[in-house]
């Protein structure tokens, strides 16, 4: 059971009549990066401060490294790195002072300037928090929740507002986060994000789970059809093509359980009636569409 | 034991970054240090520093002690609200609660922190009062100086961790403050001798600490004052706001963004 950093059991947090979280369940395996993903306002933020120590608990059993974090103390801490979804850098200290004064909070912190480069924040020791980039302050958080050396770090949405190449920075780093053989659990937005990173991903919507599972088969997602698509060739009739498909604004889609063989039914007819089958595009759903299924029919 | 004096070691880890912080801001610097220091240089030069009274005081003695308790309440207050609130709004004050490190470590820090400056600008205008103008030292009454001086910054640190819980966000924190502050020297004997204030206004400020502060440094500090400089009567009243405040702050203060919703 030493395996388990975070088991969650009916976890319940009411706020007067409305349950934010209605009863969810929760297992995270050491070692591993979990993504948890939900819209606005479905109780994710809830959860993950529940999770921190930051919020009280209406009902249920919650267990971080083995302790109820309402009740956990500056042991516990010493074993969690938390990097909320917004804080400011420390006012009036550089990077390296705000890295010193939070070494100072912990038992046995890492190597400031080693955690410093692992972020990539090298070059910027001596600037004050203040003048930073948006980006590089999001770096500095994340060094200053690695400080402390934690089993487990909790990650709220790391890259919003990144461009692409930080975003891709940010990724390793939390990619080197899996090297050193932390438990890492993450919320985001981003479905690209989670599905770059995480070993396993849990949706929560109105709260509650609505899907749990790898990037890979989330929601069902191994086992659903692929997408043939493509625009309707001038002159044909949606009626004329050899499959069932359907319409939507002249292009035409195809569900298919077997692509390759349906591709080739597509083909050989569109030759024997000499056409073309403009913008051909054949697709399994992304993540991002299995996420907006689970979370928008729940709306 | 040696527990102890690993959070004792906390503090001082702490209040070191504090008074970093502190100095680097031009903030801090100008409204909290500087500033006292300009009010007592223009008062002494707009109001002369002539003998005044039957007694003969100078007038830089009536101003030493009144902008003394300015500089306090400035470092101990006004300067605390504004830091705390900004620093909870931002999710600093969250930050560091999610590390190990004890809250009570962080809230005796930022007091110390405060009573530190606070302390430390009024020594300033000591020795600008001694050296510049004459003013004599109340060497006798000493005591009474730093007891009064020291009760006074502990109770508007306890008022002002209290206050910070009435306030939404960053923005309103330095409005309000002055809005609550500035009537208050006015009546209080801060810059003007209230002796000329009408009666009911007297009263009023009475009730407020700023006026026993202000009073009981002025006492210390009158050449005349026998003993210890101690006036009971405003320490009274000053402990009974540090409790109130302590009270409220232990009720109210909180670590988490107020504006922001969840």
């Amino acid at each position: 059971m030493d395996d388990v950093v975070i088991s969650v059991r009916g976890l319940r947090k009411r706020y007067g009549d409305l349950d934010a979280v209605a009863g969810i369940d929760l297992e995270v395996r050491r070692g591993e990066i979990f993504a948890f993903l939900g819209p606005n306002g479905a109780g994710k933020t809830t959860t993950v401060e529940i999770l921190e120590g930051f919020r009280e608990r209406s009902d249920g059993d919650v267990r971080v490294l083995g302790t109820d974090p309402a009740r956990a103390g500056s042991d516990w801490r010493n074993r969690v790195g938390t990097v909320l979804q917004e804080s400011a850098p420390e006012p009036g200290l550089t990077v390296r002072e705000c890295m010193q004064l939070y070494a100072g909070y912990y038992d046995a912190p890492r190597d400031i300037d080693e955690t410093i480069a692992l972020v990539g924040l090298q070059g910027k020791e001596e600037t004050l928090g203040e003048q930073l980039s948006g980006g590089q302050r999001r770096r500095l958080d994340v060094a200053l929740g690695l400080i402390g050396d934690p089993e487990l770090i909790f990650l709220d949405e790391p890259t919003t507002g990144f461009d692409p190449s930080a975003r891709r920075a940010a990724w390793s780093v939390i990619e080197g986060l899996r090297e050193l053989g932390k438990t890492v659990f993450l919320t985001t937005h981003y479905m690209d994000e989670a599905e770059n990173l995480a070993d396993r991903i849990a949706v929560i919507a109105a709260g509650r789970i609505v899907a749990e599972g790898t990037p890979q088969t989330l929601g069902g997602r191994a086992g659903m059809a692929v997408r043939i698509s493509f625009t309707l060739p001038t002159g044909i009739a949606l009626t004329e093509l050899p499959l069932p498909a359907s319409s939507d604004d002249g292009r035409v889609a195809v569900e298919s359980e077997r692509p390759l063989a349906d591709v080739a039914t597509l083909a050989a007819w569109a030759n024997a009636r000499g056409v073309d089958l403009p913008d051909l595009d054949v697709r399994r759903p992304s993540l991002e569409d299995v996420y907006l299924q689970l979370t928008g029919s729940l709306e | 034991m040696s527990g102890q004096r690993t959070a004792l070691q906390l503090v001082a880890h702490q209040t070191r970054f504090e008074l970093l912080a502190f100095f680097r801001n031009r903030q801090s610097r100008f409204f909290t240090v500087a500033l006292p220091i300009i009010f007592l240089v223009i008062f002494v030069s707009v109001f002369g520093n002539d003998r005044l009274g039957p007694r003969g005081i100078k007038a830089s003695t009536y101003y030493v002690p009144g902008i003394s308790a300015l500089a306090v309440i400035a470092g101990s207050f006004v300067n605390l609200v504004i830091s705390v609130t900004a620093q909870r709004e931002t999710g600093v004050l969250k930050r560091r609660r999610a590390a190990p490190v004890p809250a009570w470590v962080l809230i005796a820090a930022r007091a110390l922190t405060a009573v530190v400056v606070g302390l430390g600008v009024m020594t300033v205008l000591l020795l600008l009062g001694r050296f510049a103008y004459g003013v004599t030292l109340p060497s006798r009454t000493l005591v009474g100086v730093v007891v009064t001086a020291v009760i006074g910054a502990v109770a508007f640190v306890c008022l002002g961790f209290a206050f910070t819980s009435a306030i939404k966000t960053e923005d309103a924190a330095q409005p309000m403050v002055q809005a609550v502050m500035l009537p208050l020297y006015f009546i209080s004997g801060i810059f003007i001798p209230n002796v000329s204030l009408p009666r009911w206004l007297r009263d009023v400020a009475q009730v407020f600490p700023v006026q026993h502060l202000a009073d009981g440094l002025h006492h210390a500090f009158d050449p005349a004052t026998r003993g210890t400089g101690i006036v009971w009567s405003d320490l009274g009243v000053l402990a009974l706001w540090l409790a109130a405040g302590l009270v409220v702050a232990l009720v109210r203060f909180t670590w988490t963004p107020v504006a922001a919703t969840g």
